[in-house]
């Protein structure tokens, strides 16, 4: 077998086990709950046959392999469960739908999180490469300078810092996202645009500084030299000769930190009150809802291992070692 | 300087007289700078930021020390003032519940880094032991499902990770200790087993098995003291991001709990004030300040560390 098509496979196979674990831990977390967490989420005053009801509803009469297996199709064709708020003890059962819960949120999630993509990764290419282009001058120290700090600040300051400015002083945008389910378009961006902006600040620090040392690296190789003894301008050299050999790591590194998004946007979306799935789970760990949390963790553990594998993929088939094998 | 070279020389044509020993010889090196004098010849090479940074760290370990004497106020003392703005008795004001906001501040000094620093200890123990253990038994059942976990528990989003434990066993500052040290102890492992392996071949540790020295001996006294200098810098940087992970979780409500003072749920609980920034000014900065101690803590310690990296690597920025 090629050795590309081999390591992908293992690569697939471990992203799979992952997953599989993820779903072992989500789905045990049902169990280090107390013993008389019936009675707890349904009020103490629940009567015997409501609290065995709801016991018999999360299944735990069976085994538990019966219930893991049973537990894990739902996950899988989209059936989470319900959640524990909203349970009366009377019996009566006002419960939500996970999945009706997260559904609306995680469009928003990916909202925001694409915003700040389609900000921060062009952003990151432009800085990088012309960081790269007028390395050692004044510019190139201060992009740098500003990247350090806004990586070594928590997001949370970084929000605040942002509403202070942009919002509290100016007026220019909202500091809560507070979006409804009737906003058009462009009021949906104008009113997630601090928090795609603060996400933006979080992660373009890593991609530019990697798009600046994979062009720096290569610069020092002959056929840039070349290129620069014919006598090409220096802008040329970079983008027509230079850029497409550092695709590969920064290609890497972009989708290393769209995956970062996905962990970077609880906070975010708790600043700025923005209804999305981080927000939605942080509230679920408050209260111990977890089917909520299962459903939540499920999710963003999911897209982020895809992307690393998806990362790590991209990294493997435009390494010309492993393509080219002696 | 002088006098100490004509000492030197002096005990060096004493060594003559006595015949030569190689002992003395090694010796003779030791003795010429004292370890205080290297830390100090360090230091006086070290650039303006990383004096910033350790100038910074030293302070805020002595408010963290000294914090029941520095504080004004008690941690948990509720005065019938809430929000009471800047100035006069309460420095910077009082919170939504009429704790004064310098106590606090100082008070969180002690209980978030003192936390943070506590996790980090403990994920090093735990990922350092476990890291040294397997680059000794390389390629053994034991280092091949400790490698196989870590890269399974590392592919999990850490911050997501905390977040599913600490719903399953709840939010005490107790678990949360626990629960961070065990994740990032996994980051720890990666770099313990990586630099262990490099020395795991070399003669001496070979010749301390011959001897037949224990697995712990061997970990302390052979390889750990040659792996020092990566595992520090390593200490540095997951301190920082253990500190913005406390932090993080404890904004998000799900961290260190009250009445306990800490920066993270401070910033939390004064949030709203940000909205008054037109109005007065100094209320909007209530929330800020905790915020800023933790960027300020965060910055100084990678200042440090990449000085640190830069001395001990020979490490160069790319050129």
């Amino acid at each position: 077998m090629h050795p590309v098509i081999r390591t992908i496979l293992q690569r697939l196979g471990l992203g799979l086990v992952t997953l599989f674990v993820v779903s072992l831990i989500l789905f045990s977390s049902m169990e280090f709950l107390p013993g008389d967490f019936g009675e707890a989420i349904l009020g103490q005053s629940a009567l015997p046959e409501t609290v065995a009801a709801f016991r018999k509803e999360l299944g735990l009469d069976l085994p538990m392999h019966e219930r893991y297996l049973d537990w894990l199709r739902g996950m899988l064709t989209g059936d989470m469960g319900n959640s524990f708020s909203g349970r009366a003890s009377s019996g009566n059962d006002r419960s939500r739908a996970v999945t009706e819960l997260i559904a609306p949120r995680l469009q928003n999630t990916l909202f925001l999180a694409a915003m700040a993509a389609i900000i921060s990764v062009p952003l990151a290419l432009f800085l990088g490469i012309t960081a790269a282009l007028y390395r050692n001058s004044i510019y190139d120290r201060m992009v740098n300078a500003m990247t350090l700090t806004t990586i070594s600040f928590p997001e949370f300051f970084v929000a605040y810092l942002l509403i202070l400015f942009l919002s509290s002083f100016t007026h220019l945008f909202p500091s809560l996202a507070n979006i409804g389910s009737d906003v058009t378009f462009w009021e949906r961006v104008y009113l997630s645009f601090l928090p795609a902006l603060t996400l933006t600040l979080v992660i373009i620090a890593h991609m530019m500084r990697m798009t600046r040392a994979a062009i720096i690296n290569l610069m020092a190789t002959p056929y840039i030299e070349m290129a620069e003894l014919k006598g090409l301008p220096k802008s040329e050299v970079i983008l027509r000769h230079a850029l497409p050999n550092a695709w590969a790591p920064i290609v890497t590194v972009i989708a290393f930190n769209l995956a970062y998004l996905v962990v970077g946007v609880v906070v975010v979306e708790v600043v700025f009150v923005y209804p999305g799935v981080g927000q939605l789970m942080v509230d679920a760990v408050t209260t111990r809802d977890v089917p909520v949390v299962q459903g939540c963790a499920m999710i963003f553990a999911a897209t982020y291992i895809l992307l690393n594998l998806f990362a790590d993929i991209i990294s493997i088939i435009t390494n010309p070692r492993l393509l080219h094998p002696r | 300087m002088n006098n100490e070279d004509d000492m030197n020389q002096s005990s060096e044509a004493e060594l003559a007289d006595q015949g030569y020993s190689a002992a003395g010889e090694v010796g003779l090196l030791k003795a010429r700078r004292t370890v205080s004098e290297n830390i100090w010849r360090g230091l006086k090479s070290a650039p303006p930021s990383a004096i910033f940074g350790m100038a910074v760290i030293s302070i805020y370990i002595l408010i963290a020390i000294f914090a029941r004497l520095l504080a004004p106020h008690g941690e948990a003392e509720i005065f019938p003032m809430s929000y009471a703005p800047w100035g006069g008795e309460f420095l910077f004001g009082t919170d939504q519940l009429g704790r004064d906001v310098l106590s606090r501040l100082i008070y969180g000094a002690q209980n978030t880094v003192g936390i943070a620093f506590v996790t980090t200890m403990l994920a090093f123990l735990i990922g350092g032991s476990l890291g040294i253990a397997a680059a000794i038994n390389n390629n053994s059942w034991v280092d091949n499902l400790l490698s196989r976990s870590v890269d399974v528990l590392m592919a999990i989003p850490s911050l997501i990770f905390a977040l599913i434990l600490l719903s399953m066993f709840g939010a005490t500052t107790i678990n949360l200790i626990l629960i961070i040290a065990v994740l990032d102890s996994t980051r720890v492992f990666r770099i313990a087993r990586a630099v262990s392996l490099n020395v795991v071949v070399m003669d001496y540790v070979e010749a301390a098995k011959l001897r037949g020295e224990g697995l712990s001996w061997i970990m302390r006294r052979e390889i750990l003291p040659n792996i020092m200098p990566p595992l520090v810098a390593e200490f540095g940087l997951r301190f920082c991001f253990v500190f913005l992970t406390i932090a993080a979780l404890s904004f998000l409500g799900v961290g260190i709990q009250p009445p306990t003072a800490d920066w993270g749920s401070m910033v939390r609980e004064t949030a709203g004030l940000i909205q008054f920034a037109e109005y007065d000014l100094t209320a909007a900065m209530t929330p800020m300040l905790p915020a800023a101690a933790i960027a300020l803590l965060t910055v100084a310690v990678n200042f440090v560390v990449d000085w640190f990296l830069h001395k001990s690597s020979g490490l160069k920025d790319e050129q």
